[in-house]
């Protein structure tokens, strides 16, 4: 049964996914999340559910046993943080590219390089805008509480199973280490064999009765590849078409718009509030989806506004995308913080009024 | 539940908890949040996390309210509980006018200057020694805050230490009672 | 004696294995990996496990190995395979599962992968084809080249001082608790094959039998990147890798 909990991100995203009926995760240390890993091997979920939980040598060979969990057809995820997200990247393409469903969380942290491991975004470009070789797409979601940490779970999994194509959770320190109220979902029971084998015809769980299943992303016809990438491109249509997902606040009768999403969109909640004590109007645009990313109800929700500020933990990323979504045809303007740096609500607020009130 | 009606309307508490490592500053947040969560509010609770915790600062964001929380970062308090004199120097000025700063009074050499906000001076860390038990110090400190600022009741804090402590452990919820208690009495004093 | 007097089921002596497909091999005539191939779908056949295998191919000259081979197979990233066959065996431990690999693939790029999941003891057979070249990409240096040894990227003969030496890596894996089985073969002659043949029946038997990771390694010939006839290949190996990657049982536990 549902139970209500006061526990950390990080902490929800794996009851999270041992409630959802998780069959494996493959993970290597890495803060601010190491306590994913840490939550998993206290539950000790193979005594229980039977899923299975292993610390990897590292991050190449997590994704790889995820590559592999997926192709098996089973429900299986990693999680890291930037650094070891970036080692990633080669799996997540391969993921894509054998059209596997799985789940890879990013509790961002700042960087380049070895960076800090306060909480940043600066991932938005390579979690949405490829990251590995190749033409692909991540499903890309984006937590900014505890209980989004939680139901993102099982979202990213059902999605990834849908289309076939891994999903990613997008987080930040700020929401990986914050604890809050979180109504964890009943426990569901792991598929059986029999049930991945009608689920995932495709999955290499041994040829009993079937054909050989391979899964493999080598195709060295270029005709024949040509038209693999075909059909990955015809399932992003798809998932443009029917998975985009947005938070809109206070969007009817603003003045300006805010565009953030994760822990940057909580902190701007505050913004709105601060600024209202001020009389100055502002709604708020979270998305939800950065990939696919609402770039049409951005748009429509901004027609009214006299600017639009996108405030993220990074140099300017998403802001690329929300210029696109308008056109240009609204002043769009960036106010960020990075190196683990968190900007606080007045901070903001006094950046959107010398980007837009002052300057006039 | 039953002492919603202390708070009239809608309550919102955003209170910043600071002082040294070690001085239980996170699981004192941490039982104030659960505590919340015991009344059915919504809670947030936001640490300083990273190296900076072991031996150095520690401070953590706790916020009840009765509706969706925003930010769990914030600029301003409502209230701040400071136990050391570099949290006290951090802090004092982000508290909001008419708001409140309990402090306690060991090692501090430099009192909060402010009048527009209501300050408590405590001594908590003697009242430890009263008790003999150092391990008592944040429960002694949420004493004090709870009787200044009774966001929740000593029945959901009792509930809530009964709920996250593990049976073998529910032997020192008497003497973590004592200690609220004693805090309390801290601030009547 | 008219040939359809000869071709009758009484008088079969061979056959082509069940599980190997009846087409092309892409690989080099004269080159190992064929016949390791055959010998895997014989033993799977004789252990009634078609229905159970699982193979991890590498990157490498062995990467369409799942066009030969008919059991289910999961393609690899380069040297990711002992990974890959890991967490397959774990969430399905009733299924037999082998990684098979070159040397670029075991003992260079997937050197990590390779020594945790031996270390871990997964109960895997890991199949790992010794040539001493990178074969598919045009005969460069592997971490098992022979010191002396011309490639396209030694065209001097490796040399110590420049390349480091070559790694024995079946020796290193042989010292770690987690393997139960670490042998070393050839196919080079008949008595050879039926040898590593049974090597790899025990191997599969052990992950079966869970008790550990098993190793097999095939010191084999690229006569196209030595620049031999299989002949002299065949040779050469014998004369040469025989001495730094000696046949037989490194662990039988």
């Amino acid at each position: 049964m549902e139970e209500v909990r006061l526990m950390k991100g990080n902490e929800a995203l794996a009851h999270a996914a041992i409630r959802y009926g998780a069959d494996g995760y493959f993970g290597y240390p890495i803060t601010p999340q190491s306590e994913v890993l840490e939550t998993l091997e206290a539950e000790m979920p193979w005594e229980t559910t039977g899923m299975v939980v292993l610390q990897a040598e590292s991050e190449v060979a997590a994704i790889n046993m995820v590559y592999a969990g997926a192709a098996c057809g089973k429900a299986v995820f990693t999680s890291s943080s930037s650094p070891g997200v970036s080692l990633m990247q080669e799996g997540i393409s391969y993921i894509a590219a054998s059209e596997l469903p799985a789940l890879i969380i990013n509790v961002m942290r700042g960087g380049p390089g070895l960076g800090t491991i306060h909480p940043s975004q600066a991932d938005y470009f390579q979690a949405c805008k490829g990251g590995g070789h190749g033409d692909y797409h991540c499903i890309v979601l984006a937590p900014s509480s505890v209980q989004e940490m939680c139901d993102f779970v099982g979202l990213g999994w059902d999605l990834a199973f849908k289309y076939r194509t891994p999903a990613m959770i997008l987080a930040d320190g700020v929401v990986g280490q914050m604890m809050e109220k979180v109504i964890l979902p009943e426990q569901r029971q792991r598929r059986t064999e029999e049930e991945v084998r009608r689920q995932c015809p495709w999955a290499t769980t041994g040829k009993k009765g079937r054909k050989q299943n391979v899964v493999t992303s080598l195709e060295l016809d270029d005709d024949r590849m040509e038209q693999n990438n075909l059909r990955f491109q015809r399932t992003y249509r798809e998932i443009e078409k029917h998975e985009t997902r947005i938070e809109l606040l206070n969007t009817d009768h603003c003045d300006y718009l805010l565009v953030a999403f994760g822990s940057m969109a909580r902190i701007c909640q505050k913004v709105m509030e601060l600024a209202a004590e001020k009389g100055i109007k502002l709604g708020l645009a979270r998305p939800i989806t950065l990939w696919p990313f609402p770039a049409q109800q951005i748009a429509e929700a901004a027609r009214h506004c006299k600017g639009i500020l996108v405030v993220e933990l990074d140099a300017g990323q998403m802001i690329e995308d929300v210029k696109l979504a308008v056109n240009c045809s609204i002043d769009v303007q960036h106010y960020g913080r990075m190196g683990g740096n968190v900007p606080s609500p007045d901070e903001v607020l006094n950046a959107f009024e010398n980007l837009f009130i002052n300057k006039k | 539940m039953n002492n919603k009606h202390s708070f009239p309307s809608t309550m919102k508490e955003e209170i910043i908890i600071a002082g040294f490592g070690g001085q239980g500053v996170l699981s004192m947040g941490k039982i104030l949040a659960y505590s919340g969560l015991m009344e059915d509010k919504e809670v947030t609770w936001m640490p300083s996390y990273g190296p900076e915790q072991r031996g150095g600062t520690a401070n953590v964001t706790v916020i009840l309210s009765d509706e969706r929380i925003s930010s769990p970062i914030l600029n301003a308090y409502d209230v701040a509980v400071v136990l050391n004199q570099q949290s006290l120097d951090r802090f004092e000025s982000k508290v909001k006018p008419g708001g409140v700063l309990i402090y306690d009074s060991y090692g501090i050499h430099t009192p909060p200057q402010r009048t527009d906000i209501k300050v408590y001076q405590i001594n908590a860390m003697e009242a430890t020694f009263e008790l003999k038990n150092t391990k008592a110090f944040n429960m002694i400190v949420l004493g004090a805050l709870l009787k200044v600022k009774p966001m929740v009741t000593i029945d959901s804090v009792l509930r809530g230490l009964k709920k996250t402590l593990p049976e073998r452990h529910h032997n020192l919820i008497p003497m973590n009672e004592e200690a609220l208690r004693r805090g309390m009495a801290l601030i009547e004093e | 004696m008219d040939i359809n007097d000869i071709i009758k089921p009484e008088n079969r002596v061979y056959k082509r294995p069940a599980l190997l497909n009846d087409c092309h091999m892409h690989y080099c005539p004269g080159c190992s990996h064929g016949v390791v191939h055959k010998i895997i779908a014989e033993v799977i056949e004789e252990m009634n496990a078609e229905e159970i295998a699982i193979g991890i191919a590498p990157v490498g000259c062995a990467v369409f190995a799942y066009n030969y081979i008919d059991v289910d197979f999961i393609e690899a990233a380069h040297g990711r395979a002992p990974a890959i066959a890991t967490a397959v065996k774990r969430l399905q431990p009733d299924k037999l599962v082998f990684s098979y690999q070159g040397d670029g693939d075991m003992a260079a790029i997937g050197t990590a992968e390779t020594i945790h999941a031996a270390n871990r003891g997964e109960n895997i057979a890991m199949i790992f084809v010794n040539n001493a070249i990178y074969g598919m990409t045009g005969g460069q240096m592997a971490p098992t080249t022979l010191l002396g040894m011309k490639t396209a990227t030694t065209p001097y003969g490796r040399r110590a001082d420049l390349n480091g030496y070559p790694l024995a890596i079946t020796n290193l894996l042989a010292q770690l608790d987690g393997t139960c089985y670490v042998t070393r073969h050839a196919v080079h002659t008949p008595a050879a094959v039926r040898k590593a043949k049974a090597a790899i029946r025990k191997a599969f038997e052990n992950s079966m039998a869970g008790k550990g990771t098993s190793v097999v390694e095939i010191v084999s010939t690229c006569n196209s990147g030595w620049k031999l006839t299989p002949v002299q290949a065949n040779e050469w190996m014998a004369e040469h890798m025989f001495e730094k990657y000696p046949l037989g049982d490194l662990k039988n536990e």
